[in-house]
């Protein structure tokens, strides 16, 4: 792909989200986040930073959580996204309702998609191990509490969350990442 | 009641956890523009001259918009311009604006603006700006447009005065036997919703103004855009769908100006604005600061007899909402106590901060912090047990409060109650610092609290219910939904009210100023209360048409009828009546004639008998009740390292009657979190020349998961008579006490006086190197 110094000439790529390809138009410095909400119309994942600090804007990507905005969208380029919008009747979002895990709602998506993210790689994770996964986020309304009443819900039911194990789904040619979840 | 006090389920849970949810920054249009902002990089400056020439031949741009020949603004005093004119007051005040076609263009003209400023004195503290030789921020003070309920004090920095005068201190005084005497302060910081401000505008050729926004009071934007630019009022609308939270933060009116503004200067086209993480933190206004002396004396057996206050509030460079938030501190001075003779000088100072807007307790949290800590002090002092202080000083029905309101067992929550419980809960009798070995110490800090609301005396809150064909009813008020779950309580008491099942009654979230009833506005913990009162006043009205209806079709008195089960039915014959779908739209009978028509319940409330304060003496009834409560913190201090670990965090809160505990309890934690991240963490740094150097959620650290203590909390339910079901208040109240409570465990941990905000380790440290050298407590 040739792409020019000119930073308004745009390119057309591909993405494979929630399962289907799409192609869009983007100016190779525009961020995922912004090409999910702004080209996409996939408006679940939140702005709340551009800095990586609040978690608001996480997708998943290959299975590992990632702040779409610290990615360029040429990044995302074959790799596999889900966004909250592809994720319909989960156990976790069963159980966020259930415990009332969220209030104005805006940190949502992202806590669904890194507990979500979090149970696809560790169905059964320890007291540290959610610690480390849910503290990449904020949510400024509630306590936690209720968040992590709502997760631990899903990890006592066993893997009630619908998902193939990790090592059957389909890595669809994506590239290696380190266990951040960073491009190698 | 089926449907009052029970944990159902939030009607916006499910578009919240789907990411359906919309707010105000998730709409996106073809034609829209984007307005990007050249801020302030100064505390305080002249303005010598602005380069806009490369900026406006940039590509795609449509406007450059400085300040001048804008009005001036502000909801009490009008002292603020939109855009700053000739002079910058606070770090990230907007010099101009730009519009462009993509946000990235307008960010690249934003970049190319040059301005040349002369740097100006800057003041940093409320004490510095009261000094009589400070700078003055605003030397027109006397001039500015104002409110008849506002006192600037022209030639000071006084944005305004509020003196309460209770009682005579004389003799307060002389009953005193002991005396205590302590200063306190905190800088201004932050809200941080995780929703930055958003707004949008377009300007159709009729005149008509729309704005879309991120906020907590629509119908004060309809107003203030009115009175400001001179348009009718009616041909304002203003739409606001779901907040990503407010915390008070969201209640001032700014970024619409902004918007309005640009889409002004860019022929009436869509535009949008939005902050960024750091523009909300310094531009949009930030939570108040404060610095407080406080005297407070009480006989040998610990009643409290006098209180001398100063509160002295960092309002920022502007007064905004300062001098409410400033009024209301006044209001509740002290803790929840009985005190006779109460003198308090609440003072509204300009700095050169960022200006204030309200936040989660309006003032109450800041207040507490100044009055718990004396109340620690003046146990310490006595050697009485600090909880024993409090009960046996503890307001109730019968007391008089600072501003002189005559209480009664519905005006006031039970405290004594509250605080017996939290006694239990905190297992107070095991020790209230408790050596663990090995450099921990283990202690434990209580603050009592109140609140009542400050609002407009008139203000004003109305509820539609709209029937469906099908007998379901459209629920629609102006309460906004920013979190607080109030539209899934008026649900529940309009599924009551009218024995409707609650999944029939369909919530309309967004608000529109054109079509949805007024609700002055979503602060105050006041939601459910007055929408609450206009929701049965609408259920009632609609009830009475449905048995007018039936009573015309049946043939029988109106008196006669009874309800439930979706039903109209006759007393003594339940089996003959009219279901609510057979009258929703009138009544159509058998030959095809109908009567009646669509069921349209309508309601409001006011709260009734509130007066403005006497500016003598403060006297005057701010609000209807005075919700109460007693929070604890237990700490774990390291005692080499002044590090420490909140353990638990517990809440007992007079909540009049809970209506959904799950709702109820989640407001409360919400809140204590939100509390305790402001009284242990959260604070803005600003350097010599008043910049914030912590404008990023990465230097500005809300609390995260894993650093939550545990959170306990409970309710003592004493009805409030006048709201619906009895409940009272309860959105800012679990945040009150929180860092109160957090720096009396600490300061009798580490056996110092923490008296700032926040309670940082190093704080503790300084304090503690301090007592080392001789100053012990
Ligand atoms: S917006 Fe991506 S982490 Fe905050
Ligand atoms: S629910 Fe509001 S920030 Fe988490």
């Amino acid at each position: 792909m040739k792409i020019s110094k000119d930073t308004y000439q745009k390119i057309t790529i591909k993405l494979k989200i929630n399962g289907e390809i799409v192609e869009t138009d983007i100016h190779v410095s525009d961020l995922l986040l912004n090409v999910l909400r702004d080209k996409l119309g996939l408006t679940g994942a939140k702005p709340g930073c551009l800095n990586g600090d609040c978690g608001a804007c996480t997708v998943i990507m290959n299975q590992k959580p990632m702040k779409s905005c610290l990615l360029l969208a040429i990044e995302a380029i074959r790799e596999e996204i889900t966004t909250i919008e592809g994720l319909l009747n989960s156990t976790i979002q069963k159980e966020f309702v259930n415990h009332f895990a969220f209030q104005c709602g805006y940190c949502t998506p992202g806590f669904v998609m890194v507990s979500h993210a979090l149970l696809m790689n560790d169905p059964n994770p320890d007291k540290k191990t959610v610690i480390e996964w849910l503290s990449s986020n904020i949510c400024r309304c509630t306590g936690y509490q209720e968040i992590e009443k709502a997760l631990y819900s899903v990890i006592k039911g066993g893997n009630a969350c619908g998902l193939k194990p990790k090592n059957t789904v389909k890595s669809n040619g994506a590239k290696k990442t380190d266990e951040t979840g960073r491009l190698n | 009641m089926v449907m009052i006090g029970k944990s159902v389920a939030r009607k916006d849970a499910w578009e919240k956890v789907t990411g359906q949810a919309k707010y105000t920054g998730d709409s996106q249009e073809g034609d829209m523009l984007y307005v990007e902002k050249v801020i302030s990089p100064y505390g305080h400056a002249l303005i010598k001259k602005i380069d806009l020439s490369r900026a406006r031949q940039l590509a795609g741009v449509k406007a450059v918009i400085t300040g001048g020949n804008l009005p001036l603004t502000g909801e009490e005093i009008r002292d603020r311009y939109p855009i700053a004119y000739k002079r910058v007051r606070y770090h990230g005040e907007v010099v101009a604006l730009v519009v462009a076609d993509t946000p990235k263009r307008a960010r690249q003209a934003a970049d190319t603006i040059h301005i040349t400023y002369a740097p100006l004195p800057v003041i940093n503290t409320p004490r510095q700006a009261l000094d009589p030789k400070a700078p003055l921020i605003h030397e027109d003070l006397g001039q500015y447009k104002k409110i008849s309920k506002v006192y600037p004090e022209q030639g000071t920095n006084i944005a305004n005065r509020t003196k309460i005068r209770k009682g005579n201190m004389l003799k307060g005084w002389s009953e005193s036997d002991v005396v205590v005497e302590e200063s306190y302060s905190l800088r201004p910081s932050d809200h941080a919703a995780m929703e930055t401000r958003c707004a949008l505008a377009s300007i159709r050729a009729d005149g008509k103004v729309f704005i879309t926004s991120s906020s907590q009071a629509p119908f004060m934007i309809k107003r203030l855009i009115s009175e400001y630019f001179g348009i009718d009022i009616g041909d304002v609308i203003v739409t606001t769908p779901l907040v990503g939270g407010g915390y008070g933060g969201k209640a001032s009116v700014q970024l619409e100006l902004l918007a309005y503004i640009a889409s002004r200067a860019s022929g009436g086209r869509l535009v949008k604005v939005q902050n960024t993480r750091e523009e909300d933190m310094l531009t949009s206004p930030c939570h108040i600061g404060l610095d407080a002396t406080i005297k407070l004396g009480c006989s040998q057996k610990g009643k409290l007899k006098a209180v001398k206050i100063l509160y002295l509030w960092d309002g920022g460079a502007y007064s905004d909402k300062a001098v409410s938030l400033s009024r209301a501190g006044a209001v509740d001075c002290t803790g929840p106590y009985q005190i006779e003779n109460v003198s308090c000088d609440s003072l509204c100072m300009y700095t050169n901060h960022p200006y204030a807007s309200p936040y989660r307790g309006y003032s109450h949290s800041e207040v507490l912090f100044a009055f718990e800590r004396t109340m620690d002090s003046l146990a310490n002092k006595l050697g009485m047990d600090p909880l024993e202080l409090r009960r046996m000083n503890a307001i109730l029905p019968g007391h008089t409060t600072p501003t002189q309101v005559l209480l009664n067992s519905s005006s006031v929550g039970n405290l004594p109650a509250c605080i017996h419980r939290l006694k239990k809960l905190m297992e107070w009798e095991k020790g209230q610092r408790i050596d663990l070995g090995n450099f921990k110490v283990k202690a434990k800090g209580i603050s009592c609290v109140w609140k009542t609301s400050t609002i407009d005396t008139n203000a004003s809150s109305g509820v539609i219910l709209i029937f469906n064909p099908d007998g379901s009813v459209n629920l629609v008020s102006g309460v906004i939904e920013i979190g607080t779950g109030s539209k899934t309580i008026l649900a529940q008491i309009v599924s009551e009210r009218l024995k409707i099942n609650l999944e029939k009654v369909k919530v309309q979230m967004k608000v529109n100023t054109q079509s949805t009833p007024e609700h002055w506005k979503t602060v105050a913990s006041r939601g459910t209360f007055m929408a609450g009162r206009a929701a049965l006043q609408a259920a009632d009205d609609a009830i009475s048409q449905l048995k007018h209806l039936a009573s015309c079709v049946l043939r029988a008195p109106v008196e006669d009828f009874e309800i439930g089960g979706e039903r109209v039915f006759l007393r003594d014959d339940p089996s003959k009546g009219l279901s609510y779908k057979e009258l929703a739209y009138g009544y159509t009978y058998p030959n095809g004639n109908a009567i009646g028509g669509q069921i349209i319940g309508r309601g409001h409330y006011v709260l009734r008998h509130l007066t403005p304060l006497n500016p003598e003496t403060g006297a005057g009834k701010p609000g209807p009740e005075w919700t109460v409560g007693a929070q604890g913190v237990e700490v774990e201090l390291d005692t080499r390292e002044y590090t420490y670990r909140i353990t638990k965090s517990i809440s007992v809160i007079d909540a009049g009657k809970v209506m959904n505990p799950k709702m109820a309890e989640g407001q409360i934690t919400g809140a204590m979190s939100m509390g305790l991240a402001f009284g242990g963490r959260e604070t803005f740094y600003f350097d010599d020349l008043g910049r914030v150097m912590n404008p990023q959620l990465r230097t500005y650290r809300p609390l995260r998961y894993g650093e939550n203590p545990e959170y306990v909390c409970e309710f003592i339910e004493t009805p409030q008579k006048d709201s619906p079901y009895g409940l009272r208040g309860l959105g800012e109240h679990g945040l009150l006490g929180m860092p109160a409570a957090l720096g009396n465990s600490l300061s009798l941990a580490a056996g110092v006086h923490l008296n700032e905000l926040p309670l940082l380790p190093e704080l503790i440290w300084r304090k503690r190197k301090g007592a080392d050298e001789g100053d012990l407590l």
